[in-house]
């Protein structure tokens, strides 16, 4: 069945955000999206796929190299030809095997042609795309910790079975995951560029809006379809405009300051939230099509980008959400 | 409507439409069970919690394409859409439910009857898969003789039988019923009347009462489908009982009703909705929350035992596959091989160790992850007066005991106005005793602060897969609140939030009470926490050991 259209989404303004956002500028790196059960985490995920605009990429390569000279040698591949391929988006199933997730002795081949040969895995087909992992906090350690080494150096080292290979794996991880099941060890949370919280609609309204779009899709589903995803189209079009725009935008020295200032005020561990807050307010910016960085940009995007940077305060019922608001209007006024 | 024609109904719809998800049947296994059973598809899947991946998705079937000597690829269970039976539902292990959503919520036709036989309230099938099947249904009261006094005509009314996939085509071939517009808003109101947040619950009342229509041949949508949709599948999600509408000053007039009913909309109060829910809502609706709220913060999995086949201490091999991570127990698999060596060399004629992929045996081991006792220890003058020397000569007791089940010991004071780690998680004996000696005492009693540090090691120990349990000694006149003021009344407060928070996430904790007098503040916090108490106005250091050891449970 085709996904649900991410523009039928009804609600969950801030979650449809920080997508639009990490499709704008891929290197904000990633969104964690964590919330009760039944709010539409992973309908908006699988939605985000048919957003993205396509790629080019050599046919067949297993690592989607956007150049001829960049297909890996163990590929075998005859002719480099480029194509449009849509951006890969790879789910990471929980209890995935490490073989399946860096790749592994491509034991087919072994077997009946006695060839050793490479089988690439889960990260090779993520390369310049998305890994999906649903329940990313049920994620077991050794599958976490591989994750945490190849996002960070953007490469995926295999030393196994005889073979030695590395190749590039760059891709933009979006979590998903229910808090109440198990919490996110800190060195994860800190890969993930964004994160949100999502709620289920407390507004009788917006509840059944929801549940009749659902039906609709569900009964009559080509012409939902036919609806909803000449809308997609148009926000996979203005993502577009937006990556052009971002070259041209301006970023005042004065929004500088105010973004170092807000860090400092909540305490951030490193500068990797000043990084990110600065290029999540850009990326808005030009989704919102405005020509310089301003505060109220600052202001809209700080508690997505900064809230999962914050030392946990077991006390803090409200979430931290709550404290990068309070902090926002203390500091930027 | 008894349980039981609840439980065919259910099955009927979940044939018509396999949207539905499924059904949780909560009963032990037994006759009525089994009834039930035969009245579902017979082609359904039987799978179990220890199910292999492999089993599920297919894959590469290693030890018949060794034996073969070429390429055997098997199926997977989930490849197929269709009916399936999940026994021992609520031994599922938290990947396997992932697993098992994610294939429901592709919505490629596949169902599950989830059979939950927990006995406790807190045993029960994973919240994120009961969260996608849209029935539950509690077989336990109900015997074999009453269903088999059931007309014919109710249990056996199942449309004749076809495999899964017909049902869907069944369904779609015939036109949708038509739904009154305003259906929808009534149901969605209804579930957030129950409290119910996930919007899966409103969904699934929708479909099912499509699907009642169907079943009963209408092409519209009536009041009775949507009571019983209501019932069957809002119901068991209800977090409270709805509060009764306050009567209407007054009913319209007779006529005026009668007029709304000719025309297009249904027109069902939505007290009645409710009531038909309200009839249905477990009695122990509150026990079942409470043991939800007790499991939540626990699913992390990182459980007391482990079975898994990479390390710890090695359980009997079993006749297994070489499947991924597996390891092979080779003097198990040569003694599994040995009697059949004679009669495989004559079978073959080849001579030489012949073994079979039937002969192989797999390592198990179980890994106990490690318990980590805090001592959280009160070291303020009023303490220091009473019975700081006897709560450590307990620790010091206890401190043996540890050191016997080789269990990680960490130190936690507090007293004047902050909390200090006198020791981290450790397994050395000579140095816990050391500094537990050099411990000094007075000052005020910032219960709070000495929590909020036990807290935070227990999170780290967690984190590293430990099992933390924290020991509470004091007299429980906390009188510093967090902010290190002296404030009596903030301390407590203070003090119970921790508690609160300790309790959101499943960190076990004893409190003693060392003061002179049982403390009955202490007793508050110790519930707060679901903590055992133990009040130890005279006691020795001995029996404060032993009660320890007991409220450990070894």
């Amino acid at each position: 069945m085709t996904p649900f259209p991410f523009s039928a989404i009804v609600g969950q303004e801030e979650m449809k955000r920080a997508m639009i956002l990490t499709a704008i500028d891929a290197s904000i790196g990633g969104v964690l999206v964590f919330g009760d059960r039944g709010t539409g985490k992973s309908t908006a995920v699988r939605a985000l796929a048919a957003l993205l605009p396509p790629i080019r990429a050599i046919r067949h390569c297993p690592v989607n190299s956007a150049k001829a000279a960049d297909v890996p040698d163990w590929a075998n591949l005859k002719t480099r030809r480029a194509h449009e391929v849509p951006t890969p988006v790879v789910d990471l199933p929980l209890g995935a095997t490490e073989d399946r997730v860096t790749g592994a002795l491509d034991i087919e081949r072994a077997l009946t042609k006695g060839e050793k040969a490479f089988q690439p895995g889960l990260l090779a087909k993520a390369n310049r795309g998305y890994l999906y992992i649903d329940e990313v906090n049920l994620l077991e350690d050794h599958i976490v910790d591989l994750l945490l080494d190849v996002a960070q150096s953007g490469e995926n080292v295999v030393e196994r079975e005889g073979l030695s290979i590395r190749h590039p794996a760059r891709f933009v991880l979006v979590g998903s995951g229910n808090p109440e099941e198990g919490e996110l060890r800190p060195q994860l949370l800190d890969r993930f560029g964004l994160s949100v919280e999502v709620t289920s609609p407390k507004d009788i309204d917006t509840r059944v809006q929801v549940i009749k779009r659902r039906d609709a899709f569900e009964n009559d589903n080509a012409a939902f379809m036919l609806r909803w995803q000449a809308e997609d189209a148009a926000i996979r079009d203005r993502i577009l405009k937006a990556r052009k725009s971002l070259a041209k935008l301006k970023t005042p020295d004065k929004t500088l300051n105010d973004v170092a200032e807000l860090c400092l005020a909540l305490g951030s561990d490193g500068l990797r939230g000043e990084l990110t807050l600065l290029k999540a307010a850009r990326a808005y910016a030009a989704w919102r099509d405005d020509t310089a960085l301003t505060r109220a940009h600052i202001r809209d995007v700080a508690p997505m980008a900064l809230r999962h940077r914050l030392r946990r305060d077991p006390l803090d019922e409200a979430g931290s959400g709550t404290r990068v608001a309070r902090t926002v209007e203390d500091v930027l006024g | 409507m008894d349980s039981w024609q609840q439980a065919t109904l259910a099955l009927q719809l979940l044939a018509i439409d396999p949207g539905l998800g499924g059904v949780t049947i909560r009963a032990r296994s037994g006759p009525v069970r089994d009834a039930l059973l035969r009245l579902a598809d017979p082609d359904a899947k039987r799978i179990h919690p220890a199910i292999s991946d492999e089993a599920l998705f297919g894959g590469l079937d290693l030890s018949a394409t060794l034996t073969t000597g070429h390429l055997v690829q098997e199926q997977g269970l989930l490849a197929t859409p269709g009916p399936m039976i999940l026994a021992m539902a609520e031994r599922a292990p938290v990947r396997l439910a992932a697993h098992l959503a994610v294939a429901l919520d592709k919505g490629a036709g596949h169902t599950l009857i989830a059979l939950d036989e927990g006995g406790e309230p807190d045993e029960a099938v994973d919240a994120k898969l009961a969260e996608r099947l849209a029935f539950h249904i509690e077989l336990s009261n109900i015997s074999l003789h009453e269903i088999s006094t059931i007309p014919p005509g109710s249990a056996g009314q199942r449309p004749t039988a076809p495999p899964g996939g017909r049902f869907q085509r069944d369904a779609s071939a015939r036109a949708l019923p038509y739904v009154p517009p305003d259906i929808i808003g009534q149901i969605t109101r209804i579930a957030a009347d129950l409290g119910i947040d996930s919007l899966r619950a409103p969904l699934f009342a929708l479909r099912a009462a499509k699907a009642h229509a169907i079943l009963n041949d209408r092409d519209r949508v009536t009041a009775e489908d949507v009571e019983i949709a209501c019932a069957r599948t809002l119901a068991h999600r209800a977090t409270r009982i709805p509060e009764p509408a306050p009567q209407e000053p007054e009913a319209p007039p007779p006529d005026q009703m009668e007029n709304q009913n000719t025309d297009d909309t249904l027109d069902i109060p939505d007290e009645l909705l409710l009531d038909a829910v309200r009839a249905l809502l477990p009695d122990n609706l509150l026990d079942r929350l409470a043991a939800q709220k007790a499991r939540a913060g626990r699913g992390s999995g990182t459980g007391a035992a482990r079975k898994g086949n990479r390390r710890g201490r090695p359980l009997p091999s079993r006749a297994g596959r070489l499947s991924d991570g597996a390891r092979i127990d080779i003097i198990g698999t040569l003694r599994a091989a040995a009697p059949w060596q004679k009669i495989r060399r004559n079978a073959t004629g080849q001579d030489g160790l012949q073994i079979r992929p039937a002969d192989i045996r797999v390592k198990r081991f179980e890994e106990k992850s490690d318990r980590l006792l805090i001592f959280t220890v009160d070291a303020s003058g009023s303490a220091a007066l009473t019975r700081l020397a006897e709560a450590k000569g307990a620790v010091e007791l206890l401190l043996a005991q540890a050191y016997a089940r080789r269990d990680h010991v960490a130190l936690v004071a507090f007293r004047g106005a902050e909390a200090e780690l006198l020791l981290p998680p450790t397994r050395s004996l000579v140095q816990t005793k050391r500094r537990l000696a050099g411990l000094p005492g007075g000052g005020g009693t910032p219960l709070a602060a000495g929590m909020i540090t036990a807290f935070e090691q227990a999170q780290h120990a967690q984190r590293r897969g430990l099992t933390p349990t924290i020991a509470i000694l004091t007299d429980g006149r906390a009188n510093i609140a967090l902010d290190g003021t002296a404030d009596r009344k903030q301390a407590a407060t203070d003090a119970q939030q921790v508690a609160k928070a300790l309790r959101a996430n499943g960190v076990d904790a004893i409190v003693i009470d060392t003061g002179n007098r049982p403390e009955p503040t202490l007793r508050n916090l110790a519930q707060t926490l679901d903590a055992a108490y133990l009040p130890l106005p005279r006691a020795d250091a001995h029996r404060l050991s032993q009660s320890v050891a007991t409220a450990l449970g070894d």
